[in-house]
Order: C-alpha cells, then structure tokens, then sequence
C-alpha cells in the first residue's frame, strides 16, 4: 500500500476507524439539532426575510429606489455581485485545482467550500437579475427567437459572456458538488432508522451501490470534471472582469483585470471559507478532520493571493502613471486622495497589509486571528470591488457630470439581505448533509491518519 | 444443485485485495466488489475495463463547440448582423476572437452535463431508484466480494468459502437465490 513520510503532518487526528468516520459525520444529521443552530437559523431567516422584502420592494418600485444616479450607473449592485462570485471560486479551486494537484488536504474541506460556491452563486446571480429592473424579462438575455425582428442577443458583448459564464459555472458545480454528495448520501440512507428520514436519503442517494465499477466511474468523473471546472472557474472571473475591462471608463480600461481577478477572487474565497470552517468545526466537533494543518494550509493561499493582489495594485498604479494618460492618472490619483480616500486606504489595509502577518508561523496556526483576519480579507474584498466600480465611475471624463454615490436603505438592505439568505442555505446544508466527503476522508485515513502513520513509522524502525 | 451466492466481508481494502487475487488465480470468477469508497488496484484483477466516460465527455464537448460556433454565426453573423460602435458584424473569421468566451463555456456546459447524465444512467443511479447494494454496511466500513456459483461451474461453494477462509477474511455469508 501507499505510504506517506512520516514528517508530513497527519491529515486525520486521533486513532480512527472507517466506522468511527461514519458516526462523527451522520450522528449529528440523525440527531436533534443542538441551539446554537436554532438560534443561528432565526438570525440568518429573519435577516433574509428582510432582504427579500427589500428584494420585493426595489422589484415593484423600480431600481429608482437605489441610490445610482447617471454619472454613478453601477454601484453596490454590481459590487455585491462580483463580491459574491468571487467568494465562489474558492470552492471550485479547492475541489477542482487541488484535485488535479493530488491535494489529500481538500477532502475534508472540499464538500463545504462547495456548498459555499453553489450558495454564492445563487446569491451573485440575484444582482444582475434584479438590476435589469424588469426582471419578468430576464430571458430576454438568451437568444431565443422572438418576434422583434427576430432580433438576437450580441455575442460581442462581455455582459452576455458573463450570462454563459455564470450559468455555466452554477449548473457544472451544482453537479460536481451533487456527484459527490451520492455515495454519502446512500451511507446515510444505509444507516438512518426512522422512515421519513430513509425515505428523503434514498431518493437523494439515487440508489447508489458502491461497486467496482461504479467507483471507477465516479473517479473518472471527478477527475474529468476537475479537468474541465478548472479552466472553466478561471474564466468566469475573467469574464467578469472583462465587464470592466472591455469599456474605456479610466481605471477600469486595464489589460490586469483578469488574473488580478481571478487571484482577488480566490484570496476572499478562502477568507470566507476560514469563517465559514472554523464555526462549523468548533460546532460539529470537527476538530480531528479539519485541523490546524487545515486552516495554516488554507493561510498560506491566502498569503500566496492576497500578495498577488498587492503587486496587482501597485502594478495599476505605476502603469497609470507610465502610461502617460492623463485620465488614467487622475482615475488612480483620485482614487487614493480623492473623496473616496477611506475606501481605498481600507482596502489596501485589509488586502495588501493585513494578510501579510500570516509569515509568522504563530499567527497562521492561532485560530482566533485567523477568524479576526477573515473577517477582515471579506471586507477589504467588498472595498475592491467599490472602488473599482464606484470610484472610477463618479469622476470620469465629463467633471460637470462628477458626483457622489449615496446608497439608500434598499442598497444596504438587499446586500444584508443576501449575506442572510447565504447563511440560511449554509446552516440547512450543515444541518441535513454529510459536511465532510465521507468516501473522500475514508480513502486517506490509513494514509494519513495519526494512529496509522505512528504504526508505519513504527515499522520501519524495525 | 441450488445456485449460490457468495459474500466475503472484509474490513479492509487490502485485504479485500488479498481474498480477490486468491480466487482468481484459482480460476474463480468474481462478481462483482461493494465498498465503501474506490478500492485502488483492484479493477485489473477482478477483470474490470477502464472506462470510456473520458471520451463521451469529449464527444459531448465538440458538440457543444459545434453547436456553438453554428449558432452564434446564425444569430449574429448571418441572421442579423449587427453594427455596434462602427464595429460591425461581417464575417464570422473577423468576429471570431469575440466569440470565443462563449463557444468555451458552451463546450465545458455540454461536456460536463453530457457526461454527468452518461455517468447516472450507465451507474444506475437515477433519482428514486432503490438501494442495490447486498449488505448496508458496505456503505459504512465493508468491503464485500461477491460470488455466484452458476458462474463457477469447476467449483464448489465449500471449495470457495474454504479458498476465502485462508485469507483475512471478516465473514462470509451465503444465500440462495
């Protein structure tokens, strides 16, 4: 069999059996909730009860109800949506890039950041869809025929890519996640003993056997789909920045965009990721499979992007002013002097500086600073995004047309409103599915699980 | 003679392993192997043949180019070509930079799903089906090997529990059917 040297960390505390892995994961789905989780539930619902009447209310009204004017057309709307997918990627990259890089660290946290992309997703794709403020015409946006001509969506243009992109890229990790999620799901129906709950495991786990074949179906479906989800997750934050980058506003007309991104997008990924893990963990007991190692290898690409990230700013910055564009330079001038400064300087704190104190090695591993620094990274993302968009757009080539954004009520409402809807689909995921990838984890315990690696060690000095 | 069939359980993979190299090099046919997650190595000796998954998704996925390529030239380049910022849409080798974001993520859409369903139907697995598995525990900590005696004529259900004891074998456990 495989063995693994024995100065790599292990992966799986504690001295655990195949069944034990079982019992740890599905006890809590048989059981009663604790209350933290009912109190948890009744925060998150009520908050997105109130963003979804905010949703509701800018539905009926008219996105007038915003705070967009005509010099600042795009704000908290757009802001929030590349927020939210951005937070996505870091699901894919965990379960598709590290996959592909034979990563035995993903399999405890793969099936969670999943979650998390399908959820941001949902929640990104809200924002365009409510901002065409007749959202019963949403359809319009695919080329269907119609009787006006029959005239056809452009496929020049970057905001229909992003239709593509974004479609493609829920539907593809709803079944990546949904492939995965079969095995466990016929573990929990082989094992739960009151009807009801037998009933919903059966029809979820699609009657799933676990032969031969079958698994070596599954693992070339997972690979292939790994394969295929990577190029794919790094194009649809390419797209996204393209919405940016294609046009000629200043600061935005810049060729970085895509891997500046794409990296941005992975860097708040983990961020919330970190947040997300490290409640569920201290919740569910989940200390043995998401250990330390966990978090501190989670740190370090946080570290990885988050520099990257930085030496995109600064790249911005001397290009704006190498390049000999007035427009451009007054766009970067403006952007760290100008009425907006605090936006600007918070996100270079919080995205630049902040996440550099992860060199030490002290800080990577204290979980307490890294839920503080996650906190942090999710904010100075949101920052990126608004001063991209908005600091750019309020002050463009026109200075009689220069203004101010003011978000209203129904801006900060739908946003809130979102982050609960959010965490309502994460506690209910947490609740009634298998958080951890059961088969995943079970295929590494004898290889990297403590006890195991402590009796090879054992062995070999024999 | 009653037809048999045969479950060896073991607790591990590798020794799963063991137990199925020594029937076949026996000559006895296995049928077929539950466990709870993918056992590595053991599809060369119970005979099993890669599978062709990999060229379905990229049969899938040419279509979905195809289809897209042929699509996006109907609606913008023949059907109503559009001039947008004095940048029109003649020919379909001028716009091609333009459209290729879409015709990539078409691609991955048809290759992904197209396999995905190939995957589902092929494995049996469809929403409502019922559990096929012989023991619930081999979704659990298991590993079981199946058996069938009318597919080992020269053999004895006693010749091969009795192969089966000498390997580290958790139980065996016979049925009629």
């Amino acid at each position: 069999m495989h063995s693994e040297a024995s100065i790599r960390e292990p992966l799986i505390l504690g001295h655990k059996t195949y069944h034990d892995i079982t019992n740890d994961i599905v006890t809590p789905i048989e059981n009663k909730a604790p209350r933290g989780w009912y109190v948890l539930m009744v925060i998150a619902s009520l908050i997105a009860a109130y963003g979804t009447g905010c949703i509701l209310y800018l539905i009926s009204k008219g996105i007038g109800v915003w705070g967009l004017n005509k010099t600042v057309d795009w704000a908290w709307d757009i802001t929030n949506f590349v927020w939210w997918v951005g937070i996505g990627h870091a699901g894919t990259l965990i379960s598709a890039v590290l996959l592909l890089f034979r990563q035995k660290w993903r399999m405890a946290i793969n099936r969670s950041a999943e979650a998390m992309t399908i959820f941001a997703v949902i929640m990104a794709a809200t924002f365009p869809g409510i901002h065409m403020g007749r959202i019963w015409m949403s359809y319009w946006v695919l080329p269907l025929p119609n009787q006006f001509g029959s005239l056809w969506v452009n496929f020049n243009s970057p905001l229909l890519w992003d239709v593509f992109a974004i479609s493609t890229y829920f539907s593809v990790s709803l079944v990546f996640w949904y492939i995965g999620l079969i095995p466990d799901f016929a573990t929990i129906r082989d094992r739960v003993t009151k009807p009801a709950m037998k009933k919903a495991y059966s029809i979820l786990s699609f009657g799933w056997t676990g032969n031969a074949k079958a698994w070596t179906r599954f693992e070339e479906v997972s690979l292939v789909l790994a394969g295929i989800a990577t190029p794919l997750v790094f194009s649809v934050h390419s797209v996204v920045s393209f919405d940016f980058a294609t046009s000629i506003v200043p600061g935005w007309h810049t060729t970085i965009f895509p891997p500046y991104f794409v990296s941005g997008a992975v860097f708040s990924g983990f961020a919330m990721v970190q947040t997300l893990l490290l409640v569920m963990r201290k919740v569910m007991h989940l200390e043995n499979y998401i250990t330390i190692k966990h978090i501190e290898y989670m740190n370090i690409v946080i570290i990885v992007t988050g520099s990257i990230v930085g030496v995109a700013y600064i790249t911005e910055l001397f290009i704006s002013w190498y390049s000999g564009v007035e427009y451009e330079s007054y766009a970067f001038i403006n952007r760290a002097t100008g009425p907006y400064w605090w936006a600007y300087w918070s996100m270079m704190t919080c995205n630049v500086i902040s996440p550099q104190l992860f060199w030490f090695r002290k800080l990577r591993r204290n979980l307490a600073f890294t839920f503080f620094m996650s906190i942090i990274v999710n904010i100075g993302m949101w920052f990126e995004r608004f001063v991209i968009i908005v600091t750019s757009l309020h002050r463009d080539y026109l200075p009689s047309a220069w203004t101010m954004f003011h978000p209203t009520w129904v801006d900060v409402g739908v946003f809130i409103g979102t982050i609960g809807i959010f965490f309502t689909l994460y506690l209910l995921f947490a609740r009634y599915f298998p958080v951890l990838a059961l088969n995943e984890v079970k295929s590494i315990l004898k290889v990297s699980g403590e006890s195991y690696k402590k009796d090879a060690a054992k062995h070999q000095h024999h | 003679m009653a037809k048999k069939v045969i479950y060896a359980v073991y607790e591990d993979p590798e020794e799963l392993k063991t137990g199925a190299r020594k029937l076949v090099s026996h000559g006895i046919k296995v049928k077929d192997v539950f466990s709870p997650f993918p056992v590595h190595g053991i599809d060369p000796i119970i005979g099993i043949t890669r599978t062709r998954l990999g060229i379905v998704s990229f049969m899938f996925g040419i279509t979905g180019t195809c289809l897209a390529l042929l699509g996006i030239w109907y609606f913008n380049i023949f059907d109503w070509p559009m001039n947008i910022g004095g940048k029109p849409s003649q020919a379909m080798y001028k716009n091609l930079p333009a459209f290729i974001p879409v015709t990539f993520e078409f691609t991955v859409l048809c290759a992904a799903h197209g396999m995905a369903i190939t995957y589902l139907i092929r494995n049996k697995t469809l929403p409502g089906m019922p559990a096929r598995n012989p023991d619930p525990r081999t979704t659990d900590d298991k590993f079981i090997i199946e058996v069938r005696t009318d597919e080992n004529h020269g053999h004895t259900a006693e010749e091969i529990t009795g192969l089966l004891r000498e390997t580290p074998v958790f139980e065996i456990n016979e049925r009629q059917y």
